[in-house]
């Protein structure tokens, strides 16, 4: 049976300086400071114990394969909902705790959001020099530069990493018709030749190969960064790096929703009489984005074609018998798999039927809306710099500039969930105990990680908690405990015992 | 693929129900241009002065 789909996502923002020292990596540090002294008071390093961003999930060696360098100087905190927030190269980065659930997820990449909205406040409370900065939930500038959104699920070691590649792929390269975030015009050299007003994602035209480690050049549609933070011997985290960051929630939704779904069929290696293998997948993700009728024949290996929409609702037909044979107990919740696969249909029909209408559900649509009306009351060409400050002010996370904000999408989980989700963890994860210690007992802990926490009592040694399993340490395994630790040596004492 | 076309033909019927129960299309797509236009007076209002300069100067390195 697929195991539980425990779901993160590691969301790198846009940053920009108005009137001030245009540096991003300073800029970061100040963001993050400012939320970490002023708003959370919350002091605790994370630890780079265990990180090993270069292993290869083909079973590759090191060498070679640059491993990108951990910046050890820079902002790195861990919060007390069990998030990482930290400089990332020249970028402020969230990342979600572990969910166990889409939902949950959606509830967590929004509270991402509310962090970063409130250190820009902070800063503009703490900068003095006029100068403000500005922070953007997207994923490049415009200008062939892009930054990522990244998103993580927990796999069974015992799938094989190439039967992962060739299931995933067809996601991968089709679900940007409803989990794209939406661009005007192109930026790198793959549409050369071709006029193009709009795609369907922002990242799309980045994707340089189908498979490969790197994350920063030569992108590749399944990247193979082979790093578990937990059991090695069990458990595979797949490191995806082919979306966009979403706004509207029932993209967050469906994105990751979708996706869980796919990889539980794969580890169950559940295929469908037809193959949805394709000829070309890196040409394919390009020619997608630019396919706003998803009538664009895609072709495939076996040499007929298909279109992203029929491979959607081949994979969506493939998870509903899969949910009615095997039930959703690897979804988290089994009613958040039901409407997974409730919106999933849903969407696919209407993009079907009549894509504008969802304008409430998906980013592209949204703005794609928002952009025709634009330019149709005023007259703009495609090329007009207006649209481009549209698209780019869309993601802009100031209530006061944000166009996303005042459309009227749809919500799905409530201002005050996600509220409560800045400061307290998932109670269904290992992220659940290491909020609960943050929280208690700041500062016994010196640092945490993914996979562990530790401690410092006072008297040598420190003590490092492992927590190899995300499964384990959730409210249910260790709340009874943890109230009854009046101290964390207590608690260690007990957990050692 | 016959199961899918079947699914998709189950879809349409189930949705083209649901369109039945929702009356005055033409009134929800007037008050839905209504609204559109509201935004694009907000937009207006508070899109950054200089279009050509804050796109210009949105610049970032990559990340990841």
């Amino acid at each position: 049976m697929a195991i539980p789909k425990v779901c993160g996502i590691e969301t790198e923002y846009g940053i920009q300086v108005l009137h001030g020292d245009p540096n991003p990596i300073a800029a970061s540090s100040v963001l993050i400071n400012a939320y970490a002294h002023d708003v959370a008071r919350q002091q605790t390093g994370w630890d780079f114990e265990d990180e090993a961003p270069g292993n290869d999930a083909r079973g590759f060696a090191r060498e070679g394969s640059m491993p990108p360098q951990v910046e050890t100087h820079l902002v790195n905190t861990v919060l007390t909902n069990g998030a990482r927030y930290y400089v990332d190269h020249a970028h402020p980065e969230f990342s979600t705790p572990e969910c166990r659930d889409a939902l949950e997820c959606v509830r967590y990449d929004r509270a991402g959001e509310l962090i970063l909205t409130r250190s820009m406040e902070a800063a503009d409370l703490a900068v003095h020099d006029g100068s403000q900065l500005v922070v953007y939930k997207n994923n490049s500038d415009g200008k062939g530069n892009s930054y990522g959104a990244h998103e993580n699920y927990l796999m069974d070691r015992a799938a094989p990493f190439t039967r992962i590649v060739a299931g995933v792929t067809p996601h991968f390269v089709t679900r940007q018709i409803f989990a794209g975030a939406g661009k005007v015009g192109a930026e790198t050299a793959v549409h050369d030749g071709t006029h193009v007003d709009f795609q369907l994602s922002q990242r799309a035209e980045f994707f340089e190969e189908q498979v490969g480690l790197e994350t920063t050049l030569k992108r590749p549609i399944v990247n193979t960064r082979d790093e578990p933070h937990a059991d090695p011997h069990r458990y595979r985290r797949l490191h995806v790096i082919v979306g966009d960051a979403n706004l509207a929630e029932v993209a967050t939704f469906l994105k990751v929703g979708t996706t869980s779904l796919v990889l539980a069929m794969i580890e169950d290696d559940i295929s469908g009489s037809r193959s949805l293998a394709l000829a070309d997948p890196v040409t394919a993700m390009h020619d997608v984005a630019l396919d706003r009728t998803f009538t664009r024949p895609l072709p495939m290996e076996d040499g007929s074609t298909a279109t992203a929409l029929a491979v959607q609702w081949e994979l969506f037909s493939l998870a509903r018998k899969y949910a009615d044979d095997r039930g959703l107990d690897c979804m988290g919740d089994e009613a958040v798999g039901e409407e997974v696969l409730k919106r999933w249909e849903a969407v696919l029909h209407g993009l079907e039927t009549d894509p504008m209408s969802l304008s409430r559900q998906l980013d592209w649509v949204a703005k794609l809306q928002l952009i025709e009306a634009f330019r149709e009351r005023h007259g703009l060409d495609w090329d007009d710099h207006r649209l481009a400050a549209v698209d780019l002010q869309y993601h802009d996370l100031r209530p006061s500039r944000s166009l996303f904000a005042r459309m009227d999408t749809e919500r799905l989980v409530t201002e005050e969930s996600v509220v409560t989700a800045v400061t307290e963890p998932p109670r269904g994860t290992r992220a659940w105990f290491r909020g609960q210690c943050l929280k208690r007992w700041p500062a016994a802990v010196v640092t945490a990680n993914w996979d562990s926490l530790v401690f410092d009592l006072g008297t040598d040694p420190l003590r490092r908690v492992p927590m190899m399993d995300p499964l384990k340490g959730t409210a249910e395994h260790v709340e009874e405990l943890l109230q009854a630790c009046a101290s964390p040596s207590e608690l260690l004492d007990r957990l050692s015992s | 693929m016959a199961e899918r076309e079947q699914k998709k033909k189950t879809t349409t019927e189930r949705a083209d129900d649901v369109v039945e129960d929702v009356p005055a299309t033409s009134a929800t797509g007037e008050k839905l241009k209504a609204e559109l236009d509201d935004l694009l007076d907000e937009i207006d209002e508070v899109l950054e002065d200089n279009a050509e300069e804050f796109v210009r100067n949105y610049v970032q390195k990559g990340g990841e």
